[in-house]
């Protein structure tokens, strides 16, 4: 992937604002979905669907269950 | 009747239609005979034989937050806009979560979402859609969200009967009230419906105006040269009380909500019986169920839609049921006819007709057609008399399905 961290990081920041109102700036790599952003399980689906048109990657239900964080995610589509 | 019998009222009022966003807007450009009917540009406009619609004067999603409006399907935007502002002008009334209820109801369902799910379903798979896609399609889909939105556990309830769906939601909210199930119920139709599929099935149907040159004059209820109606979208929805609940808590009331009438033809699927035997028996017991005579009735909002064959066999019924002397009038010829939402903004606007005492004038009808005998409100709007009066709402559905709904001075 051509995207750096920071790139990726923005794009999700406008996907994540785009489905759930929260401010883009809120999105940082050691924010907790669940526990620091308040996104339950369906928006974590809706985020997935946008992210893999946005970014390109497949993110396969098992494995989005392991995607806890923010960086979790930066870390899954950079590699 | 029983002299005890729990009474219902009218406190809130909302809609958003073809001609305004908003109550206020919206009966503003009914007064003032404005058409909300215009020339369509979506890209399969060319595929049908219809080119207008009338679309919402505002756009639901310009309105709702915009992760609110990416999960709602275009008929639940119009439904959670519309059962807002009901709910402000009703003045928020605090009510026990077990004692609220929620009837708002479709004559299709989130067809759009079906739709524009289907492609991606095909074109990118099954894991492209919206975790949201069945609650955006499904035809309870408005009456749920509002039922979360408002925190309502008395019941939440989606009547579909077509073109009467609004109307029969209206009908099952004031029995809700009137059993004792609940104290406060928000009611109403939503539809959005405006799609090439829809267009094409309607006009296959041989249902819909081809006026293509004259989209504003296209719906024209009992002119000898209607051909047809012409679909429109939004949402008409009222909250409901008992009179107990709202007199206790102060609360302004529009109207009583005093009787409803159901029938069904058993007589074809699409057409209308053509002695009106179905909707005369909607109409009597709607009557009957208020405790009044047809000559308290002092207004008609009639369903007729700019169809041939409705819309005298309509006014012949009212003649019959309730007498030549209510003014009757058909908002359709200014909004279209929303199909599901029909009943809902014509109940908004059948009390909003009792409350200011004026019916606003049906338009494009330039040579009346022959057989019709009631007072029908043309040309200019016309006052209605002050005192004890009550007036009608008439919706009436493909599959036979008719629902009157009276309402009574307050």
């Amino acid at each position: 992937m051509a995207a750096t961290e920071q790139e990726i990081l923005e794009g999700l920041g406008k996907i994540i604002n785009e489905i759930t109102g929260i401010p883009a700036s809120e999105v940082t790599p050691e924010k907790s979905f669940v526990d620091d952003l308040d996104i339950d399980s369906l928006s974590m689906v809706e985020i997935a669907v946008a992210a893999q048109d946005e970014f390109g990657v497949e993110i396969p239900d098992d494995q989005l269950k392991n995607l806890k964080t923010v960086k979790d995610v930066l870390t899954f589509i950079q590699h | 009747m029983s002299a005890n019998r729990v009474r219902v009222v009218v406190t809130g009022l909302g809609a958003t239609t073809p001609v305004g966003g908003d109550v206020t807007s919206t009966w503003s450009a009914l007064l003032a005979g404005q058409s909300g009917v215009t020339t369509i540009t979506e890209d399969w406009v060319d595929t049908v034989p219809v080119k207008f619609a009338g679309t919402a004067a505002v756009d639901p999603a310009e309105v709702l937050p915009r992760p609110e409006a990416r999960r709602l399907d275009r008929s639940e935007q119009f439904a959670m806009v519309a059962a807002r502002e009901a709910w402000q002008d009703a003045g928020a009334p605090e009510v026990a979560p077990e004692r609220l209820g929620v009837v708002v109801s479709s004559g299709i369902g989130g067809i759009n979402t079906t739709l524009s799910a289907y492609d991606t379903y095909k074109e990118r798979g099954w894991n492209r859609l919206s975790p949201f896609t069945v609650p955006m399609l499904m035809p309870n889909g408005p009456a749920a969200w509002i039922g979360l939105d408002r925190g309502a556990q008395a019941g939440v309830h989606a009547t579909v009967s077509a073109c009467a769906s609004g109307a029969e939601a209206i009908g099952y909210a004031m029995d809700m009230i009137r059993s004792g199930r609940a104290d406060v119920v928000v009611a109403g139709g939503t539809e959005a419906a405006i799609h090439g599929l829809n267009v094409a099935a309607f006009a296959a149907a041989r249902a819909m105006s081809t006026r293509n040159d004259d989209p504003a004059g296209a719906s024209r209820p009992w002119d000898r040269d209607r051909d047809g109606f012409v679909l429109g979208e939004g949402a008409g929805i009222i909250v409901l009380e008992s009179e107990e609940f709202a007199r206790a808590r102060g609360a302004r009331v529009y109207a009583y909500a005093s009787g409803v009438g159901y029938s069904a033809d058993s007589h074809h699927i699409t057409q209308p019986e053509p002695e009106g035997r179905g909707i005369i028996m909607a109409m009597t017991q709607a009557l009957n169920d208020a405790d009044i005579t047809g000559l308290d009735v002092k207004h008609v909002n009639a369903h007729a839609t700019s169809t041939p064959a409705g819309d005298v066999i309509e006014v012949q019924a009212v003649a019959k049921a309730i007498g030549t002397h209510p003014l009757v009038t058909s908002t359709k010829s200014m909004t279209g006819h929303l199909l599901g939402g029909a009943g809902g903004i014509e109940s908004v606007f059948t009390i909003k007709a009792l409350h200011d005492r004026i019916v606003p004038a049906t338009i494009n009808l330039d040579n009346l057609d022959d057989g019709i005998e009631v007072d029908l409100v043309y040309g200019a709007n016309r006052r209605l008399p002050e005192g004890d009066i009550a007036a009608v709402n008439n919706s009436f559905g493909f599959g036979g399905h008719n629902a009157t709904v009276v309402f009574k001075g307050a």
